[in-house]
C-alpha cells in the first residue's frame, strides 16, 4: 500500500489524571473516507484534536506524508491543507454564506485598496457561488445572514466552507448528527466528491449503516486506543459494534 | 410592494446580490431613518418658520457633532457585542490634558497660540484618548475581565484622573485660533465641526462595512469561537476596537475644546449612555454581530431632534427624556424579535 498521508503513533494524551488517549494510534490515505469510531468516552474527538492541532498530545508522534510534524495551532494544521468541520458547527451566524466561506481568509481588492484592507466582495461572493454549487449546497440566496437559512442549509455551509480550503484532509465530527434524511444523503454526497478529488476524509460518526455505507476503511477507538480496523467492504454493523464495546479485538490494530 | 420581494427572491440567480431596496427595507437602518423624518416633518409642519432656519440647524448640527463622533467608536464596541461606559470620561480626560498641554506650550495661557501649539494639543488629545482605550482594551481581552466592568472602572479613573491634573476645575485659555476656526467657524454654511464629525462618521462607515477590520469586527461580535477557528486573532482585534473607541474620544474632547472655548470637568457624565443609546436606536444589536455606522448617525440625531423640537414648539423639555426611552425600548424590543424569529428556523 502507498504511504500514509497521515499516521499517529501512539499518541497518549492526559488532562490531569484523567488519560483521554493511551497510546492511540490512526491511520489516513490520500483519497479514502476513513471513519473514526467509538463508544462515548473512547477518545475520538481528543484523537482528533490532537491530529487538528486544537490540542498537543502529550506524547506519541504524529507523520505527515512520511515526516513527523507537531501542530501547535489551528493554524498549524490548516496551513498542511488540514480542515476540520465542527460538531458545534462554528460559523457566524450573522454573516451570509460568501462571508463565511472566507472568513479569516479574506480576498482584498487589488492595489492600494486592498492595502488599505478594502474587501473584494464581488470575488468573494463569485467563487463562493461556484463552490457551493459544486458540492451541492443549494442556498436560495448568498447574501442573507446564516441565522436565516435551515438547519441542513447552515451544515452545508459548513462544511463546504471546510472542504473549499482542504488539500488535503478533512475532519468532520458527526456532519449529519442534526440533519434531516434528504441533508444527509447531500453531505454524504459530499464526502464522496471530496475523496474522488484525492482528499482524505476522516468520518466521526455514531451511525453505524452510515458509516459502512460512505467510508473505504473504519478504525475502531476504544478506552483511549485503537483496537480494530476493517475494510468497509468485509465488515458488519455487528463487527463494528464488537470492537466498539470490547467484544472483539485484533490483536495487531494498536 | 410585498409582490416584488418574493418574487426577488425567487429568482435569484446566484451571481446576484440582493437587490438594494430590498436590503434596506430588511434593515432596521430604514425605520429608524423613517421615524427622524417623520419627526423632522412633524416639528416642521408646526413650527416651520422656527425649525427650518439656518441657526436653528447649524445648532443642532455643532452640538450633535461631538456626539457622533463618540457614537462612531461605540458602534464598533457594540457589533463585538461589548460596551464601553468610559467614552464620556476619556473625552473629558483627553480634553484637560490637551488644553493644560497647550497652555504650557505657550507659558500658562494659550489663547493667542499658533496652529503649531494647537496641533500638538490634538496630539495630546488623541494620544490621551488612545491611551485609555488601549487599557480598556488590554483589560478586556487579555485579563478576561468583562467589558462592563473593565469600563466602568475606567469611566472613573479617567474622570478622577481629569479632575486631579486641574484641581477639579476647568481649563480655559483655549486659542482663539482653533475656536475661531473649528468652534465657530463655517464652510458655506456648515460649522466646521460638523464637516470634521462628518469626516469621521464616512471613515468609519467605511472601515465598518468595506474593509477586513469591520468584517471582523461583525465575527467576533457574532460568534467568537468561530473567529477563533477559522484563526482571526479575537484577543487583538478586541484590543483594537476599543483602541478605537479610546481614540475617538479623545478627538471628541479636542471638538469639545474647540466649541466649548474651555476645557469642562463636568456635564459628560451622561455621554456614554447617550452615545449607548444612539447606537441602540440606530438598529446596532446589543447582543453584537449586526449593526452600521449610517444607523447611529440617525439615532444621534433622534433624541437631538426631540430635544429641539419639543422646545420649540412649546412642550416642556422634560418630555425628550420620555420620548428617548419609549423609542431605546422598543428598538431593543423589536431586534429581539427579529432575532428570535430568525433563530427559530
Amino acid at each position: 500500500m502507498t504511504e500514509p498521508l497521515l499516521e499517529a503513533r501512539d499518541l497518549t494524551k492526559n488532562y490531569g489524571t484523567v488519560e483521554a488517549l493511551r497510546g492511540a494510534s490512526f491511520t489516513a490515505y490520500a483519497g479514502e473516507v476513513v471513519s473514526l469510531i467509538g463508544d462515548n468516552g473512547a477518545g475520538k474527538s481528543t484523537l482528533v484534536k490532537c491530529m487538528s492541532g486544537v490540542e498537543q498530545p502529550t506524547g506519541g508522534t504524529l507523520l505527515f506524508d512520511g515526516k513527523p510534524i507537531t501542530l501547535s495551532s489551528p493554524n498549524d494544521a490548516r496551513d498542511r491543507g488540514i480542515e476540520t468541520v465542527f460538531q458545534d458547527l462554528a460559523v457566524a451566524p450573522d454573516l451570509d454564506p460568501a462571508a463565511n466561506m472566507f472568513l479569516g481568509r479574506e480576498i482584498l481588492k487589488p492595489g492600494l485598496l486592498g492595502r488599505l484592507g478594502v474587501l473584494d466582495k464581488k470575488a468573494m461572493r463569485r467563487q463562493a457561488v461556484e463552490h457551493f454549487t459544486r458540492f451541492g449546497a443549494t442556498l436560495q440566496s448568498i447574501d442573507v445572514p446564516i441565522a436565516a437559512l435551515s438547519g441542513g442549509q447552515r451544515q452545508s455551509v459548513a462544511v463546504a466552507r471546510s472542504v473549499a480550503w482542504a488539500s488535503k484532509l478533512v475532519f468532520m465530527d458527526e456532519p449529519t448528527a442534526a440533519l434531516g434524511v434528504v441533508q444527509r444523503e447531500r453531505v454524504l454526497d459530499v464526502i464522496k466528491r471530496v475523496r474522488d478529488e484525492g482528499i482524505a476524509v476522516v468520518l466521526i460518526s455514531h451511525n453505524m449503516p452510515e458509516v459502512l455505507s460512505v467510508s473505504d476503511r473504519v478504525e475502531v477507538l476504544r478506552l483511549g486506543r485503537r483496537v480494530a480496523r476493517f475494510k468497509a467492504a468485509e465488515t458488519t454493523v455487528e463487527e463494528l459494534v464488537g470492537a466498539m464495546t470490547g467484544a472483539l479485538s485484533q490483536e495487531d490494530a494498536a | 410592494m410585498t409582490d416584488t420581494k418574493t418574487t426577488l427572491s425567487k429568482d435569484l440567480s446566484a451571481e446576484e446580490r440582493t437587490p438594494l431596496l430590498k436590503r434596506l427595507t430588511g434593515a432596521n437602518t430604514l425605520w429608524i431613518g423613517l421615524v427622524l423624518l417623520v419627526l423632522v416633518a412633524v416639528f416642521g409642519a408646526i413650527r416651520p418658520d422656527a425649525v427650518f432656519q439656518v441657526t436653528t440647524l447649524q445648532f443642532l448640527l455643532a452640538e450633535t457633532a461631538v456626539l457622533l463622533v463618540l457614537a462612531v467608536g461605540m458602534t464598533f464596541v457594540i457589533i463585538t457585542s461589548g460596551i464601553d461606559l468610559s467614552v464620556g470620561s476619556v473625552l473629558v480626560f483627553a480634553s484637560v490634558t490637551s488644553a493644560l498641554a497647550m497652555n504650557k506650550l505657550s507659558g500658562g495661557d494659550a489663547t493667542n497660540a499658533g496652529w503649531g501649539v494647537i496641533a500638538c494639543g490634538l496630539l495630546v488629545a488623541v494620544v490621551s484618548g488612545a491611551v485609555w482605550g488601549l487599557l480598556n482594551g488590554l483589560l478586556i481581552s487579555r485579563a478576561k475581565i468583562p467589558p462592563l466592568i473593565v469600563t466602568l472602572g475606567s469611566f472613573g479613573a479617567a474622570q478622577g484622573a481629569a479632575l486631579l491634573l486641574n484641581n477639579g476645575s476647568n481649563v480655559s485659555g483655549i486659542p482663539d485660533r482653533l475656536n475661531r476656526t473649528f468652534g465657530s467657524g463655517t464652510w458655506f454654511g456648515i460649522p466646521n465641526i460638523v464637516i470634521v464629525a462628518a469626516i469621521v462618521t464616512a471613515a468609519g462607515a467605511l472601515l465598518l462595512s468595506t474593509t477586513r477590520f469591520g468584517r471582523y469586527t461583525y465575527a467576533v461580535g457574532s460568534n467568537e469561537e468561530a473567529a477563533r477557528r477559522v484563526g482571526i486573532s479575537v484577543r487583538n482585534h478586541l484590543t483594537k476596537v476599543y483602541l478605537l473607541a479610546g481614540t475617538l474620544a479623545g478627538l471628541a474632547g479636542f471638538m469639545g475644546n474647540a466649541f466649548f472655548r474651555v476645557a469642562v470637568v463636568t456635564g459628560h457624565e451622561t455621554d456614554n449612555l447617550n452615545a449607548i443609546a444612539a447606537v441602540v436606536l440606530g438598529g446596532t444589536s446589543i447582543f453584537g454581530g449586526m449593526g452600521s455606522v449610517l444607523g447611529t448617525v440617525f439615532g444621534v440625531f433622534i433624541p437631538a431632534v426631540l430635544e429641539k423640537g419639543l422646545v420649540i414648539i412649546g412642550v416642556r423639555e422634560f418630555w425628550q427624556p420620555i420620548a428617548v426611552a419609549i423609542v431605546l425600548v422598543a428598538a431593543v424590543w423589536l431586534d429581539q424579535t427579529r432575532r428570535r424569529a430568525r433563530n427559530q428556523r
